[in-house]
């Protein structure tokens, strides 16, 4: 009887040897071990033998059955790996290298530059403060002790309204308003005001490659019990070296402007050459950058801040020079072109 | 403004310094100076004095001489020159050979057959002039051979200053104050001007001069005669020329370098047209010929300087033709004066006329200057030309007198605003060397502002923190940080939902953020369709395309989008921007700050566009706010607009701005085959709006029941109303999975999901709802489809 078994097992491991799906497999399985298989059939033999033989024939078919299952387990498994196998040589090499399509926004240049320089404020405790494009003449002028006469109100420079209002040609203009919002604070509570306020400024003039008629400024000011030149020195250097991201050398010469006593030009040293001399410095070694200065007694008190008890400091920031310096804009007119071949260029750079 | 070294040291000995160092010290303790400083004199060398001795003229040219010539070295030296004016007995500026012009050396050279052994110069080649007619004519007695360079100031450092930076400082547009901050930064003494004592004049009789408006501040005159001399000394003309000025006569000459080296304008008049000087208005416009021969119009608010009611000058500006010293002046009144600032400017504005003297009278000059210039030319002319007689004592009014200014201030005032230690011994010799009497008591200090820094430029104490400070020089300043006590600092709202907005639409859904300007646009307008909405103006645009301001982005916003159709397909951009919205009630401008979106698209439908942008709405409102938005139809009003699909959109109950279509007569204009979608927010109300706060329901552990429904009906709304008012706990989302079309017209396929959070739900209890749904929307007559 045990020829038979060993047949029986001969033949199954063929029929696997050929077997090429899942399908074919569980074809053979039923032949082999279903209910009506051939090896429960070889049982129905059995009736012919002697108990002995039965017992001793029992067991081989039943080992049979143990190792005909796992044959087709093994090959079950075999087949699963072969068709994963397929499925993964099945897949293409793609080529990375394809162009792809590069759907992404942009930010405007002068948000990318604000951005950095209000990070920069705010890690020094300043508020970030927003204020109107309109404004009237005693924000613009008046309050910063820009007299009636002054140069800097002829009519070629600001754009007036036919209410009488203006655009505002400096964010000096919200000066005023800012020591109004803050002075209580400050004096009630001893709060220093700190605050900056970046925003749009127009004036009246002919467009070129480097001059616009709407432009972004950003104002700081800091106004306490004791705040110096000293201080004014100080803070500038440390933001300016921030906003460039290296070591900046200031210096400060005498300048005019009526909201500052004393009032400043400040140069940096040039960012180019570090102060060695180079044609984008015209060989000086520093850039005129930005002015500023203690803030105007006059200036002061027209915010509700008492000049005797209190000092500041003020400066100006030229965000739209600053993005065209950072990024190598050479037209000022390409920022408010509205292109997007030049401005889906700008994404985000913190 | 040019400024001379040599000028400069008439009145500081600056012997032993460097004239370089001390001038970027200028630069960063005064006035800005420009960068190139030119070292006159230092492009010629081995130029002499050399007397022409033969003439003989050449054989072939008509024009070239043939000249022997003694330059001071015991022999004759052949020279062939072309200039005109070579005479026997000549003296004129030789270049040996060997000397040096420039890039050129001498060398002999040969010259139509003959050899130069040199050459003759002319004033422009040794770069003292710009006169080029012919060679130089040295009048002076000197030996042949003398260095061109000894014989005069030709060798000078010359600077310039950024007249800008002066605005504010009258007292330095001329030398005599330059060479006073000069002193002051090196620490050397100022000398006094040199001046004729004018009090010798008092018994002649007085000249009959009458200010009669008060924009005249102070008037002085003086008469002469016997003027001999017509040309300028050597000297005199080359500081004139280095400075930017042209040598005309002695007398023009003169008060031009006068007003150089003082500040001071002068005018010389032709006595005999001044005979009565009367410094006046007119009642009415007229025309006025100046004296570059130009005639001017003249109005009711230009002050003339007039002899009677013949006008003969413009007042602070330039003087008339009529009066000009002419060939046969025998006698001329010299005018010294100083006028109302801001009418200087507002004349030289309205004539579109700026003159070197009305440059210097817009900075408020000091008054007290006039009589000490009169002094000074004098005292210049007399040197020049010693047979000069003074005819008339000094006539002058003084009409206007600046207040003294005087300053109180302490030690603690000045420490509190440098932040430094500045002693007050450096205090006072600072300030002394500037001109201020200073007073000091303990740590007390008075100061006295002096004459020519108190016409409007030092006023308060923080102007003498300036001038302390800046002699003591920034750079030496010890710099540290403020301290000061710590609060918290509180974000702007409107500032933070402005920057959460732009990084939902750059980064979620790659729009891209543009500017555009805060005025209408009209020829860009006009070309799309738009009508130019009607707003407040500006009155003084010099572009009369810019002349309204906006009241919407959206437009602007167009206008960008048609110069982008070929950037891509498919894009959008946005800008958060101001609006005007007319004037409210106090008549001031109405203005907010809003994000104007745009999307543009040449493949996909309108319908597709319009909900992509009001999704992109709704994400950005429920991640910011966590609120849901809701529309209300509009009907359209503005040129843009599309008639239909335009809607209000609210939040948290709240109106927050508009989305639509762009009317396809814009559209088309913009692209043909592009369909184009807007909204716009009113970034303020939006910053308004609530924030719902973010409460947790733990998800159902039980599973959920999914239930399509679908609907004979065009409209979401009142299918969506109908589940709604059923108030069910149970219902968790409501979401439109299809819309379709067939003979019993549009179809809406509605998906609820349903959970319990405790238990499975059953049929039973979900179909109720379903059916008491299906009621309702079929009396309002909207068919369920089985």
């Amino acid at each position: 009887m045990a020829e038979q078994t060993i047949r029986l097992k001969e033949e199954l491991e063929s029929k696997l040897r050929l077997a090429k799906d899942v399908q074919e497999l569980e074809q053979i399985r039923v032949e082999f071990l279903g209910k009506n298989g051939l090896i429960t059939g070889l049982l129905k033999g059995m009736k012919d033998l002697s108990i002995e033989e039965k017992k001793t024939f029992g067991q081989e078919v039943n080992v049979l059955k143990t190792e005909a299952a796992e044959l087709i387990a093994d090959k079950g498994e075999e087949l699963k790996n072969a068709e994963i196998m397929a499925e993964i040589n099945a897949m293409p090499d793609f080529d990375i290298s394809m162009p792809g399509t590069l759907d992404r926004g942009s930010y405007h240049p002068i948000t990318l530059v604000q951005r950095q320089c209000e990070k920069i404020f705010k890690s020094m405790g300043f508020t970030v403060e927003d204020y109107s494009e309109v404004v009237t003449d005693y924000e613009c002028f008046e309050s910063l002790n820009i007299p009636k006469h002054h140069p800097a109100r002829d009519m070629q420079d600001t754009y007036y309204l036919e209410n009488g209002q203006l655009l505002k040609s400096q964010t000096s203009a919200a000066q005023n308003a800012i020591y109004k919002k803050y002075k209580d604070a400050l004096v009630n509570d001893g709060v220093p005001i700190k605050a900056i306020f970046p925003g749009r400024c127009f004036r009246n003039e002919a467009t070129d490659a480097c001059h616009e008629n709407t432009f972004f400024q950003m104002e700081g000011v800091m106004v306490d019990k004791n705040i110096s030149i000293s201080n004014l020195i100080f803070f500038m250097k440390t933001m300016l070296s921030e906003v460039f991201q290296k070591d900046i050398r200031v210096r400060l010469r005498p300048g005019f402007f009526p909201f500052v006593e004393p009032g400043f030009e400040l140069d940096i040293s040039c960012l180019i050459c570090g102060g060695e001399g180079c044609p984008s410095c015209k060989h000086s070694g520093w850039l005129e950058l930005c002015p500023c200065g203690m803030i105007h007694p006059e200036v002061l008190k027209a915010g509700g801040i008492d000049p005797e008890e209190y000092t500041g400091f003020a400066f100006g920031l030229g965000l739209t020079r600053l993005a065209m310096m950072k990024y190598g804009v050479k037209d000022i007119r390409d920022l408010n072109s509205g292109s997007l071949k030049s401005l889906s260029q700008f994404t985000d750079d913190e | 403004m040019f400024l001379s070294m040599n000028w400069i040291s008439d009145f500081v000995d600056l012997t032993g310094l460097d004239k370089m160092e001390l001038i970027s010290r200028f630069s960063l303790s005064t006035a800005e100076v420009e960068n190139e400083i030119f070292n006159k004199g230092s492009e010629i060398s081995g130029i002499v004095v050399a007397e022409i001795k033969e003439i003989a003229d050449h054989p072939e040219s008509k024009k070239l001489h043939l000249l022997k010539v003694d330059a001071g070295d015991g022999k004759l030296t052949d020279v062939v020159c072309g200039a005109p004016n070579v005479r026997v007995g000549m003296k004129t500026a030789f270049a040996k050979v060997g000397a040096k012009i420039g890039e050129i050396d001498i060398t002999p050279r040969d010259l139509a057959g003959f050899t130069s052994y040199g050459m003759c110069c002319s004033e422009k080649e040794i770069g003292i002039s710009d006169d080029n007619a012919g060679i130089m004519d040295i009048c002076e007695d000197v030996a042949p051979g003398t260095d061109i360079k000894d014989l005069y100031e030709i060798d000078d450092i010359i600077f310039e200053v950024d007249n800008k930076s002066l605005t504010n400082r009258p007292d330095l547009w001329g030398h005599y104050g330059i060479a006073r901050e000069f002193a002051a930064l090196a620490g050397r003494e100022l000398k006094p001007l040199e001046c004729v004592n004018l009090e010798a004049f008092e018994n002649l009789p007085k000249l009959d001069m009458k200010i009669e408006d008060e924009l005249c501040q102070r008037y002085s005159c003086i008469q002469v005669e016997n003027i001999t001399k017509t040309v300028s000394p050597v000297n005199m003309r080359i500081r004139l020329f280095y400075c930017g000025m042209r040598g005309i006569n002695l007398l023009a000459d003169l008060t031009n370098y006068l007003m150089l080296e003082m500040g001071q304008p002068m005018h010389a008049f032709d006595s005999r047209k001044v005979e009565c000087l009367r410094i006046k208005k007119f009642d009415k416009p007229f025309t006025f010929k100046t004296l570059d021969g130009v005639d001017r119009n003249i109005d009711e608010n230009t002050l003339m300087i007039c002899n009677n009611n013949e006008p003969v000058a413009i007042a602070g500006i330039m003087g008339g033709l009529d009066s000009e010293i002419v060939e046969d002046t025998t006698k001329l009144t010299l005018e010294s004066a100083t006028f109302d600032a801001v009418s200087i400017r507002k004349s030289t504005v309205r004539l579109a006329h700026r003159t070197d003297a009305s440059m210097r009278y817009e900075k408020c000059l000091d008054p007290e200057m006039t009589v000490t210039a009169i002094g000074r030319f004098l005292k210049l002319l007399t040197d020049i030309d010693s047979g000069v007689k003074v005819v008339s004592a000094l006539t002058d009014e003084y009409a206007f007198k600046y207040d003294t200014v005087t300053l109180d201030f302490d030690k603690k005032f000045v420490d509190r605003y440098t932040g430094i230690e500045i002693s007050n011994d450096t205090i006072v010799k600072t300030l002394k060397s500037l001109g201020f009497e200073v007073e000091l008591k303990g740590d007390d200090f008075k100061v006295i502002v002096p004459s020519w820094r108190a016409t409007k430029d030092v006023t308060i104490k923080a102007d003498i923190i300036e001038e302390i400070t800046r002699i003591y020089g920034y750079d030496n300043f010890d710099v540290h940080t403020a301290l000061a006590p710590l609060y918290p600092v509180r974000a702007d709202e409107e500032k933070t939902v402005e920057d959460r907005l732009k990084d939902i639409l750059v980064k979620r859904y790659s729009l891209h953020e543009l500017h555009s300007y805060v005025w209408a646009y009209y020829d860009e307008y006009k070309a799309l369709g738009i009508e130019i909405e009607d707003n407040i103006k500006l009155i003084n645009a010099t572009n009369p395309n810019i002349e309204t301001i906006r009241k919407s982005i959206i437009p602007t916003q167009l206008c960008q989008v048609k110069y982008n159709t070929g950037y891509s397909a498919n894009f959008g951009v946005f800008e958060v921007g101001r609006v005007v919205n007319g004037v409210n009630a106090e008549g001031l401008c109405d203005e907010h700050k809003k994000l104007a979106i745009t999307l543009f698209s040449k493949t996909k439908s309108v319908e597709q566009l319009y909900f992509e942008l009001r999704d992109i709405l709704a994400v950005a409102t429920e991640d910011i706010r966590h609120q849901e938005l809701s529309f209300e139809r509009i009907e359209a009003t503005k040129s843009y607009q599309h008639l239909k699909n335009l809607n209000k959109i609210f939040c948290g109950g709240k109106e927050i701005g508009e989305i639509g279509v762009v009317h396809p007569v814009v559209s088309k204009k913009i692209d043909k085959k592009a369909v184009i979608v807007y909204a716009e927010i009113d970034v303020a109300d939006f910053a308004e709006i609530k924030n719902a706060s973010i409460s947790y329901v733990e998800p159902s552990r039980y599973p959920e029941m999914e239930i399509d429904l679908s609907f004979v009906s065009d409209k979401f709304a009142p299918i969506g109303e109908a589940i709604k008012s059923e108030n069910c706990d149970l219902i968790k989302s409501i979401s439109v999975v299809d819309t379709y079309t067939d003979e019993h017209g549009k179809s809406i396929t509605v998906r609820i999901v349903f959970s319990h959070p405790e238990r499975t739900l059953t049929k039973e209890e979900t179909m109720a709802v379903v059916d008491s749904i299906t009621m309702k929307l079929e009396n309002s007559g909207i068919q369920m489809k089985k």
